[in-house]
């Protein structure tokens, strides 16, 4: 663990506390994993003016506001479309996207795979509640079986995505799921996801405990936050419970990973060099 | 290369060409006829003046790709058609909320939907004003010629720039495969805007207060303002508001801002309509057809005229009242079953006769049909 950075990081640096209160429902794990990315920021030694979140629409891309940086909270489904529009003019800025289950994986899905695709640096950091939290609770893509949303009022019969399975199947060349759990763990993976030089994918596990939490009786969010482990699969010890809270046991930790070429990299190299060697010709 | 100098060029081929006269660095896109001509030439042509091309997985990801680059500070545009411009509606929606800088082609195809790829339309006149949803400034400017589409496609950067909005350079399939001579410029007589950027105080800096003209400075990530972008409605400070006060401000400074730069917005052409009785009203490949009408009725001893709008939205009101003033009928050409015609009626009131010619079989409106509707309007006595 590393003590000695959180004994340094102090969260309201990165914050716009001027913005404080939140607008987060108590024990929101939301807010958990926007304390994780920043303590990463503040562990990578970011510089604020040099980076851009931008975050889709949803109780997840609204905490994009809170932070001290250059911010862009775009339409539901598309930040990935607007940072690699972002990334691609400007490499010198680091960019990091957050986004919902709904965000990425139902509207924006063919943004996700294509993002994974291309491999261009950013970092798409997916907070999965398992719902659609912003409008009230919906389904989501993500929803785990008999589930009881607003719009599954019996039990929901959609299978759900394994997000990280998807995006390296896609090609993400860095792909990890960590869990508001074990916060050290999920900032030590966000951070080595934005040192990676490519796109990552972080699946960040988070409770929604206003809406779906009350909705299938899942107890208080202390109470939430520790099914969690119930439900993980850690790399270092293989705890599985009986009846996991999510519908299979999820493993955590870097997934996938390799060194497939950037493609921001890619292009300069390949494209812009030979255009200018065409130009000078 | 770049051409300069006198160049027969497709009218696609020279959209590509204005754009990186006129700065552009970065295009994001999907293929799509009659407008791939653009994307092809611009994917050949940014990376020699080190911009970046892109082709996206649809158009509402172009879309976001251009916002974000021009959000970063780079000049940036992208091109299209019908069932492509439908496709960006919500995010060009975001553009002119935040008040992105971005330029969109889109050259009109038959439709609805899939209708005609490869027949010329103008289908597409009211969906380039109300598209996207909620009220919300645009400009578009439509070319009817090979050199018009250099001109306007640098004025369209220009006026983004500028007026810190989307702007529309609409045209139909038949001008953006005409090829036709231009006088190309030298990449260094080409000027365009460079938008406001950030200035003054960091700590109190407010990035959407209006500094006079109705255009607020636009910040660039990595200047050290930090400032916070969003669709939600905002106040002077970027972040969401509800408050109704701040709510109506706001949303008047935005959707009055183009009113207050009407002097650069407004371009039109008229010809003969001094003294003309019959004023003929059309854009694009229709009001070529609509010029050559008019010198023949004239020629016939009918007082008609002809009044092309080149920005388009928003309409050039002022001119257009000035030239109906003593007119007794219009008559409204248009590839479409009447888009523009309903603009002209509302302008015309009730103070005269406003006539349709309207063609949706996916052909261009021919000089003698129109000759023949402005001989028909002078035998009713509108001489
Ligand atoms: C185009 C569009 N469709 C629908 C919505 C309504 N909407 C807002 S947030 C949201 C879902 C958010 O769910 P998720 O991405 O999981 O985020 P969460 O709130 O759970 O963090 C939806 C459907 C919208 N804003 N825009
Ligand atoms: S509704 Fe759910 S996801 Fe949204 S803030 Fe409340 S607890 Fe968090
Ligand atoms: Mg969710």
């Amino acid at each position: 663990m590393d003590t000695a950075s959180a004994n340094d990081f102090d969260i309201r640096d990165y914050l716009r506390v001027e913005l404080l209160p939140h607008f987060m429902c108590p024990g929101c794990g939301h807010g958990i994993a926007l304390r994780a990315l920043l303590w990463a920021v503040h562990d990578l030694k970011l510089a604020k003016d040099r980076l851009a979140i931008v975050s889709g629409i949803g109780c997840s891309g609204r905490v994009g506001a809170y932070i001290d940086a250059n911010t862009f909270h775009v339409t539901h489904g598309r930040p990935l479309a607007f940072a690699t529009g972002l990334a691609l003019a400007r490499p010198d800025l680091e960019v990091i996207v957050i986004t919902g289950d709904g965000d990425c994986l139902a509207i924006g899905g063919n943004h996700l795979i294509h993002a994974c695709r291309r491999n261009l640096h950013l970092t798409c950091l997916m907070f999965n509640n398992e719902i659609y939290g912003m409008t009230g609770g919906q389904v989501s893509p993500t929803t785990a079986d008999d589930r009881l949303t607003t719009t599954t009022p019996y039990g929901n019969a959609e299978p759900s995505f394994d997000a990280c399975a998807l995006a390296a199947a896609a090609g993400a060349s860095f792909v990890g799921r960590g869990m508001t759990l074990q916060t050290v763990a999920l900032k030590n993976l966000i951070r080595d996801a934005i040192s990676h030089r490519g796109f990552s994918f972080v699946e960040v596990i988070s409770d929604c405990t206003e809406i779906f939490g009350r909705k299938n009786d899942l107890g208080s969010s202390p109470e939430m936050i520790l099914r969690q482990k119930g439900s993980m699969k850690p790399d270092t010890y293989g705890n599985v419970v009986d009846r996991p809270f999510r519908p299979n046991a999820v493993q955590t930790g870097v997934l996938a990973r390799n060194d497939r070429p950037e493609y921001g990299d890619a292009y300069r190299a390949a494209v812009l060099g030979a255009a200018g060697a065409a130009v000078a010709g | 290369m770049i051409p300069v100098g006198r160049r027969n060029l497709q009218g696609n081929h020279a959209c590509a060409y204005a754009a990186i006269a006129a700065g552009c660095r970065f295009y994001a896109g999907y293929p799509i006829t009659p407008s791939s001509e653009i994307a092809e030439k611009m994917s050949l042509e940014l990376p020699r003046v080190q911009g970046v091309f892109v082709q996206m997985e649809d158009e509402i990801a172009s879309m976001g790709a251009v916002i974000g680059a021009s959000l970063g500070g780079v000049k940036a545009m992208t091109a299209t058609s019908g069932p492509g411009f439908s496709l960006k509606q919500e995010n060009l929606g975001y553009a002119a909320m935040v008040e992105v800088p971005c330029v969109i082609i889109d050259v009109m195809r038959g439709g609805p939907s899939t209708g005609m790829p490869t027949r010329p339309a103008q289908g597409d006149l009211m969906q380039a004003r109300w598209g996207t949803h909620g009220d919300h400034p645009i400009v578009v400017v439509t070319p009817a010629s090979v050199g018009e589409i250099y001109t306007e496609t640098v004025r369209a950067f220009d006026l983004a720039e500028r007026l810190r909005t989307p702007v529309i350079v609409l045209y139909d399939e038949t001008v953006g495969h005409l090829v036709e001579t231009v006088d190309v410029p030298d990449l260094s007589d080409v000027t365009s805007a460079q938008r406001k950027w950030a200035s003054g105080p960091k700590e109190t800096f407010l990035p959407y207060a209006d500094p006079g003209d109705g255009v607020p400075e636009m910040v660039r990530p990595g200047d050290g303002y930090r400032c916070h972008t969003t669709g939600l409605t905002h106040g002077e400070n970027g972040f969401p508001t509800q408050r109704p006060a701040e709510v109506e401000e706001m949303t008047r400074r935005l959707l009055g801002k183009l009113e207050r730069h009407r002097d650069v917005i407004d371009r039109f052409e008229t010809v003969r309509t001094g003294d003309a009785h019959i004023v003929v009203v059309a854009v694009g490949i229709a009001a070529r057809a609509a010029r050559r009408a008019v010198v023949e009725a004239r020629a016939k001893g009918i007082a008609a005229g002809l009044f092309r709008p080149i920005t388009l939205w928003p309409f050039p009101e002022a001119a257009f009242r000035e030239v109906v003033a003593g007119a007794d009928a219009v008559l409204v050409v248009e590839m479409n079953a009447g888009q523009l015609a309903l603009e002209i009626e509302r302008l015309v009131g009730r103070r005269g006769k406003v006539a349709r010619l309207n063609r949706i079989s996916g052909e261009p409106i021919g000089p003698d049909e129109i000759l023949a509707n402005i001989e028909e309007l002078a035998r009713h006595g509108h001489r």
